[in-house]
């Protein structure tokens, strides 16, 4: 129980706000072979939150540096730069990349282009006019304008947890019922093993319900400030389907695997790639064209993509109803995959 | 002769074990309260008592398995307490642990159960052979010993259990209820062998525990225990002699204190009126077979109502599937099977109105209390609510329960629970009650208790019942019993005329002299049957025990490899997932997870219509990165599109926007992007900008005017150039992975044999600490190598990341890294001891540091603080840089060396950690 309340508040608390994939202090050297009044402004135009202090080294140590990991981005200002640069003889600045981390080098390539120009620009404003542009290009991002991401990433972390606690909890306790014989008891009582398995089903969805209610209204509305743009109970309606979904695929692996130990490993192959190719973590248009049609079984996939309709986008029930059949289908069918498996899982088991 | 060789060996006062106030605690529970007691050498000393009073806790101390908390325990001339001690005698010691083959690897044939131990008491490749043919000739185990320790029968099980006990001539040995649950015969026959032995080897002392009274005749002496203390000791005739009776079990009941003895004497069964009507069960030629196994052979009978029936046989013999049977559990092969004139039917909800039933693990909810529990079930049978009120009152006074309403079910003792188990079988007043082995393990006391309960439930209320037992005494009571074994009903009469016609003495006789009849016909029956005469010598050659705990260090340890590897190969899941499980996840991350987002929808709103604004436009139809949607005509219709994701970006063009261009207006240009997906949002941004500076950049050479810009940018992506992620998966992905299942494999590995028992086999012969880890974690490191080799194959081939740099120092570092990796998985083995907590634990510590502290989120570079301080004593970072650097930096390994010198350090940290924190006893 203290581990469901820590996954539904600290937990997703901690994935939406924690480590991020943007610039985040990335570590700038600068060679600067000019030493001019304008070099020093470039220096010191770069600063936290996004990079560190740049440190000025020399042009040798480069190769070495670069190598050994020590800066993410080395920036190269040219001899007579500053000169150059008032005569208009557009200079050349060398940025030197460390592409292996690809997002944030892609990202910091374009902070710093963009940041160095500006202090070029002001530099420069004050002695002479500035070229303008043309056409100016105004981008909006609907639904999030800031592009702040612990608002998707909670949502994810809501759907990691939910995922996580749902198939270990509904698939441990169909275990723990075989290893502890209490199944066969159940058996012989006058209920079918569809009201045992949906009596799991229920029970361990109803706790899991009332702690996503609570942390969606005090951990992802309140702690985070997620804004929902949707109707709470239409959410609520989807998660009820997913959570069934979730469970049945606990029951699947719950009847497959013989000992607890072989269910926790199955659950680790299964939740992970869950997880990952939910469309939380990256984006769903980057998965190829036939791993997107595999995704499409997977209800997590669906989760995410409902649910970010309706928090962020708003959208109502003919958005997303797609999505909620495709959920309440596939809940059906490993439901009743593991109901056979069930029946005959017990019967084998002497 | 015996007595001088025996005092010879054990010491001058000439006891072998001495236990002096020794007291031990479970949490809160007193196991054994000031227990003090003197065992004579060469002696065969007895241990009695039911369930849970302390027996196999002294048992453990006296082996060294288990921990010594207060007191005094002198073995061997020496404290169990001195661990240089225990190492000095463990190999004249054997211990056989409770439950049947608890120490034995269930996956490993006899023959490599054997050899293993063999190995770890340093054995020559030769002298073990010699040994194991001597041990299975002796013990009839010759004929199996290909087969899996799992698949041997109880009986057979305890045999390969003794043998592994006795393959290292111990001086004393320590047997733990070793025959619980095995049939009559096999018991006797595993005594004859024990007997022989000890006709061998005088001077060898036996310990031996046991719930079965009537097994305790033959022992020397006896000790009877109860609540954690020594009731009273001696040979089995004084203790007779003491308590003025005629049996064993009077004799401990009489023992017990007063209050515990329960009310009356000998149990009167008034005689059932014979009830004319329709057989309660008639059961025809029942079958059942699972796969070539036939567990129930063509079983026919048939039980009056009001009938106590009795079904009596070893574990395993097809009594509990016989009973799922009838109940609609198990299906039958084939045979038929009628309740009350009805055929049995797994989906006719009415019979089981009519039927009770009760497990041998009692199926109660531990968590719930006694009333809560009774109430469950009440409402599982559709009791109306005011009823069932009634009816557990009615029940809790007869059983004695009120006492107990709000306790947990599972803090009750066994008695209790067993009661409480029947209480809530009867709650809708069956017809007929089944009841699995419902008195294992339950002192004799209780059990009179119990059957008083069930002798009125049958007597004055005519409820059929259908009882499994392990106890003659309780088989004495049955209006009739079959015996079973092996599958088959062997006779089915009233208990007194099974003697007569076996013209036995006591039931068990008549039982035993039953199976050896059916075990003539039978091919099994011939190693069984050869079990008895031990004509074979044991111990030819003397054998010193110095040697044996000297043996070579690494043959024990290679010991451990070799077992390890094999059990894991016969695992089909831990295989699967040992060298599947990294492959897949490999795949998905390197294809699900890419950041390279391209086919983008979207969709225009082009307000001007110009050649000017369809040239702008031209710069994203053409991008490979965006895919255009059917044009937008609104402002409301762009929001639409954009809420239901029909796009996940649009272009509004403002009207004149060719006019303004012309006149130098400075036209304004939106992008709506779909802000909800931040990471997303944030590289479309990143393409519309690019495609933006390209029409301006193509205006500028239209119109023949210089780039304006004050300086340009030279960007450099060194290492990759085309900036695709799957360069940086390539490497990372596999640092993960290698980190990930080396760990949760070791630390299930390590977790099984605690939650198994077979750790016992550690606690218990010479093999230190050292040992036991490296000969775990070798095998583990080999599947890892594996996994290195076949992740990078993917990398280079399938993904097609080029390997530039140094492969032989990329090996190397990996080989040093799955070293650390295993270790940190021992190291986490350490904090649980059961399977699925170690696979979560293992899972949770080494993902959460590796993703937020090695450089996978963010490069070490940028790290400060405590993350830097974390980031830089977690190997996976340094196996990430080594990774990173010799695939996409093409680092040679000169440069790679400070990764590989750092990764070495890691290995001889965890292992002096693991051997710290690993007890070689339990607590």
């Amino acid at each position: 129980m203290g581990f469901l309340v820590y996954s539904f508040t600290f937990s997703i608390y901690q994935q939406a706000t924690g480590g991020s994939e943007t610039v985040n202090r990335a570590s700038v050297a600068f060679v600067d072979e000019d030493r001019s009044t304008l070099s020093r402004r470039l220096r010191d135009a770069l600063y936290p939150p996004y990079f560190k202090s740049p440190e000025l080294i020399e042009a040798d140590e480069i190769d070495e540096a670069m190598d050994a990991s020590r800066f993410m981005f080395v920036i190269v200002v040219p001899p007579h730069f500053e000169s150059d640069v008032r005569s208009g003889r557009s200079p050349e600045v060398q940025l030197n990349v460390d592409a292996t981390a690809v997002r944030q080098a892609a990202l910091g390539t374009g902070y710093i282009q963009a940041i160095l120009s500006t202090e070029i620009n002001r530099f420069m404003s004050r002695s002479d006019t500035v070229a303008v542009q043309p056409v100016t290009l105004v981008k909006r991002k609907a639904f999030n304008p800031n592009g702040t991401q612990s608002w998707l990433r909670a949502v994810s972390g809501l759907l990691d947890q939910l995922s996580m606690l749902t198939i270990i909890l509904t698939g441990s306790a169909i275990l723990r019922e075989r290893e502890h014989g209490t199944i066969e008891h159940l058996l012989v009582m006058p209920l079918n093993s569809f009201e045992i398995a949906l009596s799991k089903v229920w029970a361990n969805g109803l706790v899991i319900l009332v702690v996503f209610v609570l942390s969606m209204r005090f951990i992802v509305e309140g702690a985070i400030g997620v804004p929902f743009a949707g109707s709470r109970m239409l959410l609520l309606t989807g998660t009820v389907i997913y959570l069934f979904a979730a469970a049945a695929i606990g029951i699947l692996l719950a009847t497959i695997a013989r000992s607890m130990a072989q269910f926790g490993l199955l659950c680790m192959i299964t939740i992970m790639p869950m997880m990952m190719l939910s469309g939380g973590m990256s984006p769903l248009e980057s998965q190829p064209d036939w791993l997107q049609h595999i995704t499409w079984f997977l209800p997590s996939r669906q989760f995410m993509s409902f649910s970010q309709s309706i928090i962020f986008r708003g959208a109502g029930f003919d958005n997303v109803w797609p999505e909620f059949t495709a959920m309440a289908g596939l809940g059906l069918a490993f439901f009743l995959t593991s109901l056979v498996l069930f029946r005959r899982s017990i019967r084998v088991s002497q | 002769m015996n007595q001088t060789a025996a005092k010879r060996l054990s010491s001058p006062s000439g006891y072998v074990a001495e236990v002096i106030g020794v007291t031990h605690f479970y949490k809160k529970v007193h196991a054994l309260d000031g227990v003090s007691v003197q065992l004579h050498a060469g002696k065969m000393v007895g241990l009695i008592g039911p369930d849970g009073v302390g027996k196999s806790t002294l048992l453990g101390l006296l082996s060294g398995a288990r921990k010594l908390q207060t007191g005094t325990v002198n073995v061997l001339n020496g404290s169990m307490a001195s661990a240089r001690h225990r190492h000095e005698i463990c190999s004249r010691i054997a211990y056989l642990p409770q439950g049947l083959g608890k120490n034995l690897y269930q996956e490993l044939s006899v023959q490599e159960n054997l050899d293993f131990f063999g190995k770890l008491f340093g054995q020559s490749a030769a002298e073990r052979r010699a040994r194991i043919e001597r041990l299975a000739t002796a013990t009839g185990l010759e004929p199996f010993l290909d087969r899996p320790a799992g698949q041997l029968s109880g009986g057979m099980k305890q045999k390969l259990g003794l043998c592994c006990a006795l393959i290292h001539d111990p001086d004393f040995l320590i047997l733990d209820e070793p025959t619980t649950g095995v049939d009559p015969l096999s018991r006797r026959q595993f005594w004859e062998l024990i007997d022989s032995i000890r006709s061998e080897r005088p001077t060898m002392s036996v310990l031996v525990s046991t719930a079965y009274m009537d097994e305790a005749e033959r022992f020397e002496w006896l000790i009877a225990m109860d609540a954690g203390r020594i009731l009273a000791t001696g040979s089995p005739s004084e203790l007779k002699s003491i308590t003025k009776t005629e049996s064993l079990e009077r004799a401990y009941v009489a023992l017990l204190p007063e209050e515990k003895r329960g009310h009356k004497g000998e149990l009167t069964i008034p005689p059932r009126t014979k009830n004319e009507s329709e057989p309660a069960i008639v059961a025809k030629n029942l079958t059942r077979r699972f796969g070539n196994f036939t567990a129930v052979d063509h079983v026919s009978f048939q039980i009056d109502r009001g009938e106590i029936f009795g079904f009596l046989g070893s574990n395993g013999c097809g009594k509990t599937t016989t009973m799922k049977m009838l109940t609609g559990l198990l299906p039958l092969s084939e045979g038929q099977a009628w309740l009350w004139g009805q055929p049995v039917d797994a989906s006719d909800m009415a019979t089981r109105f009519r039927v009770g039933f009760m497990s041998q693990a009692f199926s109660l909810y531990g968590e719930l209390t006694v009333e809560q529990n009774l109430t469950l079930h009440a409402r599982l049978y559709h009791i109306p609510r005011a009823l069932a009120k009634e009816r557990i009152n009615e029940l809790v006074a007869r059983f004695g329960l009120t006492p107990y309403l709000d306790s947990r079910a599972s803090s009750l003792p066994l008695g209790l629970r067993q009661r409480l188990s029947l209480a809530v079988a009867i709650i809708h007043k069956p017809e007929m009650l089944i009841l699995d082995e419902p008195t294992s393990g339950v002192d004799p006391v209780a059990r009179d208790e119990f059957w008083e309960l069930l002798i009125d439930l049958s007597r004055n209320q005519s409820v059929t019942i259908f009882i499994s037992t392990h106890f003659m005494n309780e088989a004495m009571r049955c209006d009739r019993i079959s015996l079973m074994h092996a599958g088959k009903v062997l006779i089915c009469d009233t208990p007194q005329r099974i003697i007569e016609i076996k013209h036995a003495r006591t039931l068990e006789d008549a039982f035993i002299s039953a199976i050896e009849d059916a075990q003539e016909h039978s091919p099994e029956g011939v190693g069984q049957t050869r079990a008895g005469g031990t004509s074979t010598t044991l111990h030819e050659n003397s054998y010193s025990h110095e040697s044996a705990n000297r043996g070579s260090s690494l043959q024990r340890m290679l010991a451990y490899s070799y077992r390890e590897t094999m059990e894991v190969m016969r695992d089909s899941v831990r295989l699967t997932f040992a060298f599947g499980g990294s492959l897949i996840l490999l795949m998905i991350i390197a294809y699900g997870l890419s950041s390279d987002v391209e086919n983008l929808s979207y969709a225009v709103l082009d307000q001007d219509q110009s050649p000017a604004s369809r040239a702008y436009l031209q710069e994203f139809s053409s991008s490979r990165y965006f895919t255009e949607k059917q044009e937008l005509y609104s402002k409301d219709d762009l929001e639409n599109r954009l809420a239901t994701r029909g796009i996940t970006m649009a272009i509004e063009i403002p009207p004149n926007f060719g006019r303004d261009l012309l006149r130098h207006g400075k036209p304004q240009v939106s992008a709506w992007i779909d802000g909800a997906e931040t990471a997303r949002a944030a590289t479309i941004e990143g393409y519309v900008e690019g495609a933006h500076a390209k029409f301006l950049q193509r205006l500028a050479e239209e119109q023949g005017v210089a780039p304006s810009s004050l300086a340009t940018f030279e960007v450099r992506n060194r290492y990759n150039p085309t900036s695709e992620s799957i360069y940086a998966m390539g490497p990372t992905v596999p640092t993960t992975l290698l980190l990930l299942f080396p760990a949760i494999l070791m630390a299930v590995s390590v977790a099984k044999e605690k939650e198994i028992g077979t750790i016992t086999n550690f606690y218990v012969t010479p093999t230190s600490r050292m040992e036991f880890l490296l000969g775990k974690q070798l095998p583990y490191i080999g599947i890892a190598m594996v996994n290195f080799v076949v992740l990078n194959l993917v990398v280079v081939f399938v993904l097609q990341v080029p390997l530039k740099g140094s492969v032989a120092a990329l090996t190397l570092g990996a080989l040093l890294y799955v070293t650390a990796t295993t270790g940190y998985g021992l190291l986490v083995s350490n904090l649980t001891s059961s399977q699925v907590s170690a696979v979560l634990l293992a899972a949770v510590l080494s993902m959460m540091p590796t993703i937020q502290f090695s450089g996978m989120m963010q490069p070490v570079s940028t790290l400060e603080g405590v993350a830097r301080v974390m980031g830089s004593l977690w190997p996976a970072a340094y196996y990430l840089h080594l990774s990173v650097g010799a695939f996409t930096k093409g680092l040679g390994a000169r440069e790679l060396m400070p990764d590989l010198i750092r990764l070495a350090a890691f290995s001889p940290v965890f292992w002096i950690l693991c051997t710290l924190l690993l007890r070689k006893q339990e607590d």
